[in-house]
């Protein structure tokens, strides 16, 4: 690989596709979704050129399957859909967060209905994933880098949010690799080697005590471990948003993804017109940036929370606040007839006349 | 031949010598012999056949088994090759991750009838149309196992299930899927057979098939698949030394013995 800075002029699933190239992805399995397939289409492309592998697989089912086995082998994968395919995923990707198997999963989404699918997680059982959300392409080019060294870091899946306008976007972006530091050894992946050693490796979701460490599985034991190690990795991995006017603002806006650059756009402008209002952009959905939002929440009045669903991180921004704010929803379903996430309601005047709606209700 | 019986131990009085293993018949690979399946089960040959081939191909230390969930699951943390435990149906896809990022490796998954004819029947179907280069043993027993004896896409027409009690009608339930045909017609497939463990006939039989399908792996010569006919007396609620002639009256007239595509089959079926 050049070690040379690669700017280039690339439409966001291009993007994406280069930065995962770029963060060591050699393996990656997806089924054709719209905006998702874009994504595809440039993995199947990059992929053997270094040596790697790329499946169109059969379903979502299978996708999820084949980039368990390769994350098994401690190979750097990665796989995706839209929330409606990550939906048939959720069973494989609860049980691959129990097999401590590190992996990144890209949701480019349509609009923004599967918050609570990407922080609570869609399947069974109590697990968590890390989830990034770029509002741009440039950005999402070094989450998305950034989500293979979580990942490998705390040996668990990693989900980015994308949606139809990051993979559509053409924009000039850096996909040189990052150094975001070490990552701990794979000495946990299978490859065969130790068979017959009477330490044979095991990878499972069932528990990695062998019949010959006396009890085999013991679920009850090993679901305890999993729960200490995701709350360990829940309270390490920091929180991070973008924070704009928050000091001396009485209202709040928050959002995040693509409709945060407009919901920023109109902050900006009614700051111009000496509105005391602010702007708070979670990037990690989980962990969620709660203390930051509470800290807001010290002075400000109120959170108006912009996103384009029915009201989902709204629920977050609440539990952040406890009561020390009033929180509104100013978002929405918004969409075509298509249900891309396209969306009407993405335009800086409306935003901005739905903010200063809420600040004029605290007077 | 002179038949070998064990002697007869009266149980009225405290023991005359004290208890001894005379001999270790478990596999080299399985680490523990004793299992908690039911007595009369199956699985356990199958197992051990399986281990036995790896290990006499000299494969142990290339092996990835990926294991499904059944009453065999027991085995997923009791072998001495490497395990990666997969989902119900979905072992298939997670050895093809598996197989394609570890191109030497040698990559089998244990799957019962439940996981692969019923739940997991297309990632079998894919898996085997797209030639990967894996070995797919089913355990088939015609029920589910685990649940207590409930009717699969295998279960055969007129079978005693708990949710079929007067025997699988066709009218009512459909017709068992006879998967190792199915399979043998794709084109990815390179060798299908298909053995029992209810006689020590066909016990030999299978490990040939075993060892077949292992070694069409390690040529490169495509999918191969190995169906295992295997006793489930709970399951199939009759006394447990009735099920190997239960298995061969019942189960074998719809899934019948012996190899159904091979390379050195196409071969003779040529000249």
């Amino acid at each position: 690989m050049s070690a040379v800075r690669e700017r280039q002029f690339l439409e966001g699933a291009s993007a994406i596709g280069s930065a995962m190239v770029a963060a060591g992805c050699r393996f990656f399995a997806g089924y054709p979704m719209t905006p998702f397939t874009e994504v595809l289409e440039s993995m199947a492309k990059l992929l053997p050129a270094v040596g790697g592998t790329c499946i169109n697989a059969e379903s979502e089912l299978e996708a999820i399957g084949m980039v368990w086995g390769a994350a098994a082998t401690g190979t750097p994968a990665a796989t995706g859909s839209t929330g409606q395919g990550l939906s048939l995923m959720q069973e494989s990707l609860a049980e691959i967060t129990y097999a401590r198997l590190p992996l990144v999963v890209l949701n480019m989404a349509r609009a923004q209905g599967d918050y609570f699918q990407a922080t609570r997680g869609g399947g069974h059982g109590d697990y968590r994933h890390i989830v990034l959300a770029p509002c741009d392409v440039n950005e999402a080019t070094v989450l998305v880098q950034e989500a293979f060294h979580l990942a490998a870091t705390w040996r668990n899946p990693v989900l980015v949010m994308g949606d139809y306008y990051i993979a559509h976007t053409w924009q000039t972006v850096d996909v040189a690799p990052i150094d975001f530091g070490p990552t701990p050894p794979t000495d946990w992946a299978v490859d065969g080697s130790t068979g017959g050693s009477g330490r044979a490796k095991l990878i499972s979701p069932l528990g990695d005590t062998k019949r010959t460490d006396d009890v085999g599985y013991d679920l009850a034991e090993f679901y305890h471990r999993r729960g200490r190690e995701l709350d360990v990795m829940a309270a390490t991995v920091p929180p991070r948003a973008e924070a704009v006017f928050v000091d001396d603002a009485r209202l709040v806006a928050v959002a995040y993804g693509t409709v945060a650059k407009y919901v920023r756009q109109a902050v900006y402008d009614l700051r111009a017109q000496r509105l005391p209002v602010g702007f708070i952009r979670p990037i990690t959905l989980f962990p969620f940036p709660t203390q930051i939002i509470r800290d807001a929440a010290a002075h400000a009045d109120a959170f108006a929370v912009y996103e384009n669903n029915r009201g989902q991180m709204v629920e977050d921004v609440q539990l952040a606040v406890l009561g020390r704010a009033d929180v509104s929803s100013i978002g929405g379903l918004s969409m075509d007839s298509s249900g891309f996430g396209i969306a009407p309601d993405l335009d800086v005047a409306t935003v901005r006349t739905r903010i200063r709606t809420a600040l004029e209700a605290l007077a | 031949m002179t038949e070998r019986r064990l002697p007869i131990l009266h149980t009225s009085g405290p023991p005359q010598r004290p208890a001894k293993l005379i001999d270790d018949f478990t596999p080299a690979l399985i680490n523990q012999g004793a299992h908690h399946l039911c007595p009369g089960c199956g699985e356990p040959v199958a197992m051990r056949l399986i281990m036995e081939a790896v290990e006499e191909l000299k494969l142990a230390q290339r092996t990835v088994a990926v294991f499904g969930i059944g009453c065999y699951t027991a085995y997923s943390n009791n072998l001495d090759v490497e395990v990666v435990q997969a989902l119900h149906g979905r072992s298939p896809s997670v050895a093809t991750g598996v197989k394609r990022a570890l191109p030497g490796s040698v990559v089998l998954t244990v799957q019962g009838d439940g996981d692969m004819v019923n739940e997991g029947l297309q990632e079998v179907l894919h898996t085997a149309a797209r030639a990967e280069k894996v070995t797919c043993f089913l355990l088939n027993n015609g029920v589910f196992g685990e649940t207590g004896g409930h009717m699969t896409a295998a279960t055969v027409l007129g079978q005693r299930t708990k949710n079929t009690l007067d025997g699988r009608s066709a009218e009512q339930h459909g017709y068992p899927i006879v998967i190792g045909d199915l399979i043998a017609g794709l084109a990815g497939v390179a060798y299908a057979a298909r053995g029992a463990v209810n006689t020590h006939t066909n016990v030999a039989r299978t490990k040939r098939m075993v060892k077949d399908a292992l070694q069409i792996q390690v040529k490169g010569l495509g999918f191969s698949f190995v169906e295992i006919l295997t006793m489930c007396p709970t399951g199939w609620f009759i006394e447990t030394g009735e099920a190997p002639e239960y298995l061969d009256e019942h189960i074998e007239p719809t899934h019948r013995f012996g190899v159904i595509k091979s390379p050195v089959a196409a071969v003779k079926r040529q000249h």
